[in-house]
């Protein structure tokens, strides 16, 4: 992770260090509560596979969602400035389209009617689609991002509910569950690999090509970049299909942790953890300059938050004021006024000017 | 040359005598469409929407969201937004719920509790986002989250309120002469409104007034429109976004409040999605969530417009569910592509 920092630009150094201090925090202080929190067992599970668990790898299985709307969310957020608030009506969807391809219509089906990689495809290319729609209403309309988003976000639940005539179809193939549970023989969690995957297909994508450079121009300066020769529409439009289709990766993994789906609770409030996720990475919600892997740390970070909470057994519906008091901490902390100052203190305690990277 | 393109563009810069404002523009648009849809409602639908107590109703149901709506469009004039209404609103009906509950409890001390709850919310957010400098959004997304818990940790189970009092205030209805009707009995009904709605009635006029004619008023149009202008100007932009958000959360406490007053209990899912219904009525109201744009009235006849399209899809029989989510989505996705197309055409024939 640390020789990654090379790839983006010199501002990675100090960003990656809000989510990395952040993880360290919150490790620490689950080191002293109770060091039982970082045991790795192996286990057998119910199926008879023999698999992981322990809290960290709860973490990694549960912040895979979260991990890989991050990506589409960094994007989003670098190009246009603002965010998609649609991803939790997203999911839905994208879930209910590929129950709905899987079960053919009759919602107790006792055969899949259709391969499971043909729902996935079908499901991920209706979410690209609504990912489109977004897209053209902020490139195309100039629409601020979370207005034209909020039009999905009203209405998005009830179009999944729609796709399936507001029945709930149960899957019944046991293969359906590996993509959100474990694949026999494999202790990993099938969806930290499906996160792993994404990860490191956007990385290689924003290596070589210059997507990653052209969402920072567009997202420092429209105007600017295409006097430069970009298509500040088509960068912003990509953005959003790009999110799209991590939104229909992440709506697989939704349903299949359940084999089926529940409209108004799937995915709930997930595009408030998102954009938390992006902006713990220290990127500016405002758009410009962005660093993916902060992104993804950050989303590891809240989960791995989420779980230290779910262990001091906090109640599900009070866990949203202790996360707001983390956040609330760490974005005055890491606030440039905040951090000014900090900074000028300790250059006060310390004169000694050890610069390591220049 | 340089010359030349400054004389090219200060004919245009100032605004024709005769032109109309982008915030009076988008102001009809609204109040057009609602009138058009409401009469449509009326001759196509009849019976209920004939009847006036129909439309009181639609303001006796939504008086807190009225008054949300409007603390959202004054922080969204200012260039920035508010998420924690609806966490506000829930936590204020659960902490009023909880106290009017305990013996002794009382209405005055109530309104209190709803009015600093509301306080302490903006307080905190306004000086995090003005003075700090950080993004609105995840400040209130912080204050949403913060709201919604604490609710929870007040009490988790919805309860109705009995406290006599209250429900003395809740049962007052202040009574519109002339526009009753006759019920199945054939006895005459006054159509009737309910106390929270005449509060969001003083709120609506009294900042739709602060707007237009007080100099703190145009200090939100400017900060709103362009920060360094306005800095420029002289105005204080930290002072004012906080104002901004201060106001917002009164407006969120008292909101909460009207709420509270309408349904009389406390709940931890009470006021669920009001921040994106606020929003939403903010924006059908012509309000920019750029900044610069916007008015009260306008917010108002949102939330009209939002709440009649749910009243005419479930009376025109589409009572499946997801009917109304969609026609939402769809009037929203109209009146921003209108108001898009709009304000483009206007800046190319400027």
């Amino acid at each position: 992770m640390q020789k990654k920092k090379s790839i983006f630009s010199k501002g990675g150094n100090t960003q990656l260090l809000i989510p990395i201090i952040a993880l360290l925090i919150l490790a620490l202080f689950n080191l002293i509560a109770d060091p039982g929190f970082f045991k790795i067992s192996l286990g057998v599970n119910s199926a008879g596979d023999t698999i992981l668990s322990g809290y960290l790898i709860t973490i990694l299985d549960y912040g895979s969602e979260l991990a890989i709307l991050a990506i589409g969310m960094t994007l989003v957020t670098a190009a246009s400035g603002g965010q998609d608030i649609s991803v939790g009506a997203g999911i839905a969807i994208a879930g209910s389209v590929i129950l709905r391809v899987l079960c053919g219509g009759d919602s107790r089906a006792e055969e899949l009617q259709a391969p499971i990689i043909v729902a996935f495809l079908i499901g991920c290319v209706v979410a690209m689609l609504f990912g489109a729609f977004n897209g053209i209403l902020v490139a195309y309309f100039k629409i601020q991002p979370m207005v034209a988003t909020l039009i999905l976000y009203t209405a998005g639940r009830s179009i999944a509910a729609w796709i399936n005539n507001n029945e709930l179809p149960v899957i019944k193939e046991p293969k359906f569950a590996y993509f959100g549970g474990f694949i026999p023989g494999v202790p990993v969690p099938t969806t930290f690999l499906i996160a792993l995957v994404c990860v490191v297909v956007i990385l290689l994508v924003l290596k070589f090509t210059t997507l990653g450079l052209y969402t920072q121009a567009v997202g420092i300066n429209e105007s600017s970049s295409r006097l430069n020769g970009l298509n500040p529409i088509f960068v912003k439009f990509l953005a959003f299909v790009i999110l799209g289709l991590c939104v229909g990766v992440a709506g697989l993994i939704k349903v299949s942790r359940i084999s089926s789906i529940n409209y108004s609770v799937i995915a709930k409030d997930i595009e408030m953890d998102a954009i938390l996720a992006v902006a713990l990475g220290g990127n500016a919600l405002s758009g410009g300059k962005f660093n993916m892997i902060a992104s993804i740390l950050g989303a590891y970070v809240i989960q791995f938050l989420t779980t230290t909470l779910y262990k001091f057994e906090v109640q599900a519906d009070a866990l949203p004021a202790y996360k707001a008091v983390v956040v609330i901490i760490l974005v005055v902390i890491s606030s440039p006024v905040v951090s000014d100052k900090l900074s000028a203190l300790w250059k006060k305690v310390k004169k000694t000017p050890a610069k390591e990277v220049g | 040359m340089a010359a030349n393109t400054n004389k090219a563009k200060k004919p245009a810069a100032p605004k024709k005598p005769g032109g109309i404002s982008d915030t009076n523009l988008l102001l009809t648009i609204t109040i057009v469409v609602f009138i058009v849809m409401y009469a449509g409602a009326m001759i196509l639908l009849g019976s209920g929407f004939l009847r006036a107590q129909t439309f009181f109703n639609i303001l006796n149901n939504n008086a807190g969201l009225i008054l949300a709506a409007c603390g959202m469009s004054l922080v969204m004039i200012t260039g920035g937004i508010d998420i924690s209404v609806g966490g506000v609103a829930a936590l204020v009906s659960m902490c009023c719920a909880v106290y009017l509950d305990m013996k002794g409890g009382n209405v005055a001390v109530s309104v209190l509790i709803a009015i600093a709850i509301g306080l302490g919310f903006g307080l905190v957010q306004g000086f995090l986002v003005a003075y700090l400098d950080i993004q609105p959004f995840i400040v209130t997304l912080a204050g949403m989250f913060f709201a919604r818990g604490m609710t929870t940790i007040v009490n988790s189970k919805p309860f109705n309120v009995t406290n006599e009092g209250f429900v003395e205030l809740k049962g007052t209805r202040i009574p519109i002469p002339g526009l009753g009707t006759y019920n199945k009995k054939g006895v005459y009904v006054d159509a009737y409104l309910e106390i929270g709605v005449i509060v969001a009635l003083i709120a609506v006029v009294l900042f739709f007034c602060i707007l237009r004619w007080t100099s703190l008023g145009r200090a939100f149009y400017a900060v709103g429109g362009n920060k360094q202008s306005a800095l420029m100007l002289g105005i204080n932009v930290k002072r004012t976004k906080f104002i901004a958000h201060l106001l917002c959360g009164l407006l969120a406490g008292i909101g909460g409040y009207a709420f509270f007053l309408h349904v009389g209990s406390g709940s931890p899912s009470h006021a669920m999605g009001m921040e994106m219904d606020a929003i939403a009525s903010s924006i059908i109201g012509g309000t920019l969530l750029t900044g610069g744009v916007g008015n009260i009235i306008g917010t108002f006849f949102g939330v009209l417009s939002l709440k009649t399209i749910q009243q005419i899809v479930s009376s025109a029989g589409l009572d499946q569910a997801w009917w109304t989510g969609i026609t939402v989505g769809a009037m929203l996705c109209l009146f921003l592509v209108i108001q898009s197309v709009v304000l483009a055409r206007k800046k190319k024939a400027s």
